[in-house]
């Protein structure tokens, strides 16, 4: 997924020259904690309602004199996760989106995380299965070969490191409500199914 | 309400149809409406089923169902149920699938359980009966436009939209299957005039997944859905201490018109398909409660359903027929009839319990039992704290 399908693309912004005062009520007006300074519409600083609290002693102070200048940016076209790697490693709270010299939108922490929930979460009704393979190729296409078999529907698949070295962990939302089969199949080809109560009896989670 | 309601005559109804059995999806599928044939002869074994208590229902007519499911789902539901239908056309409807299979006269099954859901609801708010049992309904699962986890038609809807309209009724939906009532929340979930409550064991690992603490309904809608999500291996006391502890104060808050109650009982520690670990205890305890909720709160209008409930041989027949029971106000003894059983057990690949209430040592103590009760206690806090109006 791109930036640009995530990002807020009509963007509040000041002039350099605008006061605290008249920032500090932009950012409050309209719930927003960061607003990019353009100058000519090439984007000069990024001054924060954190900023702008600090400086509510000199409210008539031109907001140049508090913005950030180095201001870090991304492209529409970045990967989403590219632009949260970006905010994560820089500890800012947002990035204005920058294309040909101009700001098109911006992307905050905020739409990143809810980008992730919607992407991991449960967007149809499904039921949650999670397999510990070798982490060697092929073994998601053994898996999703038995889910085939089935005739059953992924909605949803995540592969991430294993908390055991040299494993995989694989999560698939299906599409059923009788797992039962599909999970004895995983085990008869000799993978484990992990944290699922049908693989255990006596609550001992 | 905007229609005037006859005096009750106190009299319980049971809508039954023998063709009820045609929602079948395959021989080996786990929805078996074997559950019906058999729990309907306890019943009958038990004397507890006269003429003056059956009724027929006729099928949901298109205008029923259309008030819920989206007029193309119907085509295909429609076009699915003839024999030379090809199950890979309706992979977009949610049908053809390994969990809803279609089969030859599907849309006629589904609508003929609307209709008895329907007709129970009417004959409750009508006035001529104060409760009403439709086992075969229940299938809380189907959405607007899609059939989803053994469940077409969504009979529980189709009566809601019914009496909403016909009679303006403020309308609580108990939902105490082990899944969580996803369907029937979903369809109501900007009508502040619909409350859904459902109770289940939490979606981390069970089908739909949905059903969090956070679903509450949205815009005028917003505070009445509520999800109380329990814990795998939840017990009875633990389950009933939420049943009670929310829908009493809810209930009263709410002042329904008529309560609509699911009693799909796969939340037995015997269903293979969920993870909960109740007896059937909590089969005969909410039935009571509901029963007493609605002499309090709506002159007794209640109707119940059916739902969920997979082991056919040792659960669901006790289970429904404590309920019907409960409807009726009738006393049951503590033994299944032994004719029953031994017309069963030949059949049965397990051995049928003898008596309606689980022995109490049946099953070992569940070791984590403490912490699962503190998280459903947390959880239940939270699911009344965040419903406005109750405050
Ligand atoms: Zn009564
Ligand atoms: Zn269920």
């Amino acid at each position: 997924m791109l930036v640009e399908s995530i990002m807020t693309p009509d963007v509040l912004s000041v002039s350099p020259d605008a006061t605290v005062q008249e920032a500090l009520e932009i950012t409050k007006k309209h719930r927003i904690r960061h607003l990019p300074v353009l100058l000519g519409g090439k984007l000069t600083g990024l001054i924060s309602d954190r900023d702008l609290r600090d400086a509510a002693h000199a409210p008539e102070t031109r907001v140049e004199q508090w913005m950030v200048r180095d201001v870090i940016t991304c492209h529409p076209l970045d990967f989403v996760e590219d632009a949260a790697a970006t905010i994560y490693r820089n500890r800012v709270g947002c990035l204005p989106v920058v294309s040909k010299g101009q700001v098109v939108g911006i992307v905050s922490e905020r739409d990143i995380l809810n980008n992730l929930v919607e992407m991991m979460g449960v967007n149809s009704p499904t039921t949650r299965v999670e397999v510990e393979v070798p982490d060697k190729p092929g073994m998601l296409a053994e898996i999703a070969d038995l889910l085939r078999a089935r005739r059953l529907n992924a909605s949803t698949v995540m592969v991430f490191p294993s908390t055991t070295e040299g494993y995989k962990t694989l999560v698939f939302r299906v599409g059923t409500m009788d797992p039962r089969r599909f999970i004895h199949d995983i085990q008869n080809a000799g993978y484990s199914v992990v944290q699922h109560p049908s693989a255990l009896d006596d609550g001992e989670v | 309400m905007s229609q005037g309601i006859e005096t009750p005559t106190g009299k319980s109804a049971f809508v039954f149809s023998e063709d009820f059995t045609r929602y079948k999806f395959a021989e080996d599928h786990p929805f078996n409406p074997k559950r019906l044939v058999m729990t309907l002869e306890l019943i009958k074994q038990l004397g507890l089923l006269e003429e003056q208590h059956l009724f027929q229902p006729a099928p949901a007519t298109d205008e029923d169902l259309l008030r819920v499911h989206d007029s193309r789902y119907l085509d295909a539901v429609k076009r699915a149920s003839l024999p030379t239908a090809d199950p890979d056309h309706f992979a977009a409807w949610g049908l053809g699938t390994e969990d809803t299979p279609i089969f030859p006269g599907m849309h006629d099954a589904s609508s003929l359980i609307c209709g008895g859901t329907k007709l129970a609801a009417e004959l409750v708010m009508s006035g001529q009966y104060q409760h009403a049992l439709n086992m075969a309904g229940g299938l809380h699962h189907a959405h607007r436009a899609q059939a989803s986890g053994f469940c077409v038609y969504n009979d529980i809807a189709v009566a809601i939209a019914h009496v909403r309209e016909k009679y303006d009724a403020r309308v609580v939906y108990i939902d105490t299957d082990a899944h969580h009532g996803d369907g029937v929340q979903w369809l109501f979930y900007e009508d502040p005039n619909v409350l859904t409550i459902s109770f289940h064991e939490t979606g981390k690992y069970l089908y739909p997944g949905t059903g969090e603490l956070t679903e509450r309904g949205e815009g005028r809608g917003y505070g009445y859905s509520l999800n109380v999500p329990l814990e795998a291996f939840t017990e009875d006391d633990s389950w009933m201490q939420a049943v009670r502890d929310v829908l009493v104060p809810v209930l009263n808050a709410f002042q329904p018109d008529l309560i609509l109650h699911q009693n799909g009982c796969d939340a037995h520690r015997f269903d293979p398909l969920t993870h909960l670990a109740a007896t059937t205890r909590i089969y005969r305890d909410m039935p009571k409660l509901t029963h007493q909720l609605a002499h309090e709160l709506c002159e007794g209008r209640w109707v119940g359903v059916g739902g969920g409930g997979y082991d056919i041989w040792r659960v669901v027949p006790r289970a429904w027929t404590m309920l019907w029971a409960e409807i009726l106000d009738a006393e049951l003894p503590e033994k299944v009839p032994t004719d029953w059983l031994e017309r069963w057990q030949v059949q049965a690949p397990f051995e049928l319990p003898t008596t309606f209430l689980d022995p109490v040592d049946l099953f070992a103590p569940i070791p984590r039992r403490t912490e699962i009760t503190e998280k459903n206690e947390i959880t239940v806090r939270r699911a009344l704290n965040g419903t406005p109006f109750l405050f």
